[in-house]
């Protein structure tokens, strides 16, 4: 980089007068993973590879691309109780580019990804700069998404929905063991955002079981913001401890915090990293969220999709990092295998499980037992360092 | 004219880059041993957190401020 | 108005990133080396050496010390030396690092960063060139590929004195 006077050197403490810190970071290592991703629970299994490759080009540049896919097995609770066709496989892929000048690094994204009901196509652009002798970072990030939404079974079936990200984030080294982040984001939906398979139940005595579905119907914005603060800290020994806090509040009338306490240890002499994760997280619902309708078309927007609705959800983790010895060692560079596995509880407040109705007729319309379930999430990855 | 110039000095000298009126990086970047250690990234495998994020944006309706950047060796 | 404001601007620019020839005593130290026993800056008068800091923990310092390995090969019969000043907390860090890319020339340890600070060393890695009246005369923040080149002019440069 720039070659200095070395007058601002002097060989004493005083600072020189025009000490320009012409130095800046570093591009993010290259790099190669793939990834095979699981998560079951609640009926529905969703499997997939996830791979992504990093390579720099000269000192200035970094480009990635990520290939993801998401295969959709079995029948959630919405599908088992009115029987609505899903979509079957989610491809996905991104491209991004980093330019680095000094001490600020610019970014480009590009990712699309297709159903056979779906299509999603996002840009974005960010750039963060180093500051203060690099210890403090200040990024920012924005986001545009458009979406077109289908029907399957319904050919004339075409919605449009767009999606605005903006993003803020400032970290800052404490001291010699302790990094903390503040973070802000704003997101703005418009469109048709709402599912066009779901349905809303409403109390119907004609019927049946006492009650009726009709389509959901949400508004056709939705704003909302996130702020959050996380910090790591290094132990006098070698392992370190994260903590993380987020709270979100958007315009449907949802609120949520999530808090997620994180450790991870190092076993040098076995080359193994140990992580363990415990993740809390409360949401209250949307203000046009029930679970039961008093009778059909009973306000302006519905939703009965559990996941607008009241509920906590906890999840515990472990994971461990392998780092492979120089003899298994792919093309001489580092290669670490890799297992985590994620256990999450979800518990619902105000979602009820439909489902008792199908083997007996004890329970009234709204009095069924509130719904929960348990998820399994696994990853599994191989990374390789070139 | 001058006088405006003067008072304006101290705001020309920082957007001259110059850190004079900042205090002194009280980390320094032969003190970051430890903030360059792999386990104390915030996250240090991009697709594994990419994709839990994921899974917590599909199944909560919160989304937003999931992470950045930051720390690390601050070499070069 | 904006007139006055950019050209102050372009002034401090300027005294920055200028690479004046101006002469500064190198402060003097002595560091426990790996090999050579207790090394003392100030006996190498007549000698040009180049000080570079760097730490295990550092990516762009791995990079760099096989080229600087290069340097000290090549322009050693000429009076010129590397002094590789470590800044590692512990010493089996730097010593894991030196297993894996050995170099030949003298590898000094400020554990407990006295050099670095005494140098005011600003980036990581950092590299002080001193002509063979013991002065500091260029000073090279960080390291990208390609920067080498720039390492053989100056020393070039102060060889020739």
């Amino acid at each position: 980089m720039a070659v200095t006077d070395m007058k601002r050197l002097l060989g004493l403490l005083t600072m020189s007068l025009f000490a320009v810190n012409v130095v800046g970071a570093v591009l993010p290592e290259e790099r190669a993973d793939t990834m095979y991703h699981a998560y079951s629970g609640g009926g529905v299994t969703i499997d997939g590879p996830s791979v992504l490759v990093r390579k720099n080009i000269g000192n200035s540049v970094s480009l990635s691309a990520n290939y993801y896919v998401d295969m959709i097995s079995g029948a959630s609770i919405d599908v088992q109780a009115t029987a609505s066709p899903y979509s079957e496989q989610r491809d996905e892929f991104s491209l991004g580019a980093d330019y680095l000048v000094d001490k600020t690094t610019m970014s480009l994204s590009y990712t699309n990804s297709s159903e056979n009901d779906y299509q999603a196509e996002t840009v974005g652009f960010g750039i963060s700069q180093d500051f203060f002798g690099d210890l403090s970072t200040l990024s920012m990030r924005v986001s545009l998404g458009s979406d077109d939404v289908m029907r399957n079974g319904d050919e004339n079936f075409l919605e449009q929905a767009e999606h605005r990200r903006y993003s803020l984030g400032w970290s800052q080294i404490l001291t010699t063991k302790l990094i903390a982040e503040l973070s802000v984001e704003t997101v703005a939906d418009e469109g048709f955002l709402n599912n066009p398979y779901r349905s809303v139940r409403y109390l119907d005595p004609s019927s049946g079981s006492g009650f009726s579905y009709q389509a959901e119907l949400y508004p056709t914005t939705r704003n909302s913001d996130a702020v959050a603060l996380r910090a790591k800290y290094m132990l006098p020994y070698r392992a370190a401890i994260k903590s993380e806090y987020r709270r979100y509040a958007d315009s449907w009338g949802i609120n949520s915090d999530n808090l997620e306490l994180r450790y991870t240890h190092p076993l040098e002499a076995e080359n193994l990293i140990l992580e363990g994760k415990l993740r809390f997280y409360k949401q209250k619902g949307a203000d046009f969220y029930s679970d039961l309708f008093p009778y059909v078309d009973a306000t302006n927007f519905r939703a009965r999709d559990k996941e607008l609705s009241d509920f906590t959800s906890t999840a515990i983790g472990i994971g461990a990092s392998y780092q492979l010895p120089e003899r298994w060692a792919l093309f001489n560079r580092r290669n670490t295998v890799n297992l985590y596995w994620d256990y999450v509880l979800f518990d619902y407040d105000n979602f009820h499980d439909v489902r008792v109705h199908q083997n007996s007729s004890d329970y009234l319309p709204g009095e069924e037992p509130a719904y929960h379930f348990n998820a399994h999430v696994v990853r599994l990855f191989w990374s390789m360092w070139f | 004219m001058s006088k405006r110039a003067l008072l304006l000095l101290p705001v020309m000298l920082l957007l001259g880059g110059c850190e004079t009126l900042m205090p002194e990086p009280w980390v320094k970047p032969y003190e970051r041993h430890y903030l360059a250690d792999p386990i104390m990234s915030f996250e240090r495998d991009p697709v594994a957190a990419g994709y839990m994020n994921h899974v917590y944006e599909a199944r909560e309706a919160a989304r937003g401020a999931e992470g950045g950047s930051g720390g690390g060796c601050g070499c070069n | 108005m904006r007139k006055l404001i950019a050209a102050l601007c372009t002034s401090a620019a300027l005294l920055a990133g200028a690479p004046a020839s101006a002469n500064i005593p190198a402060a003097d130290f002595t560091l426990a080396s790996l090999k050579d026993g207790n090394l003392k800056l100030s006996e190498q008068r007549g000698e040009v050496i180049m000080l570079n800091f760097w730490a295990s923990w550092c990516g762009p310092c791995r990079e760099e010390m096989p080229l600087l390995n290069d340097l000290h090969a090549r322009y050693e019969p000429v009076g010129f030396q590397v002094w590789g000043v470590n800044v590692d907390a512990k010493r089996e860090d730097a010593q894991a690092m030196l297993n894996r890319i050995p170099v030949e020339f003298p590898v000094l340890f400020d554990s407990q960063s006295d050099v670095s600070k005494l140098f005011g060393v600003e980036a990581m890695p950092s590299s002080v060139f001193i002509d063979r009246d013991g002065n500091v005369r260029y000073v090279h923040k960080g390291y990208r590929s390609g920067d080498e080149a720039e390492y053989k002019k100056i020393i070039k440069e102060l060889i020739r004195e």
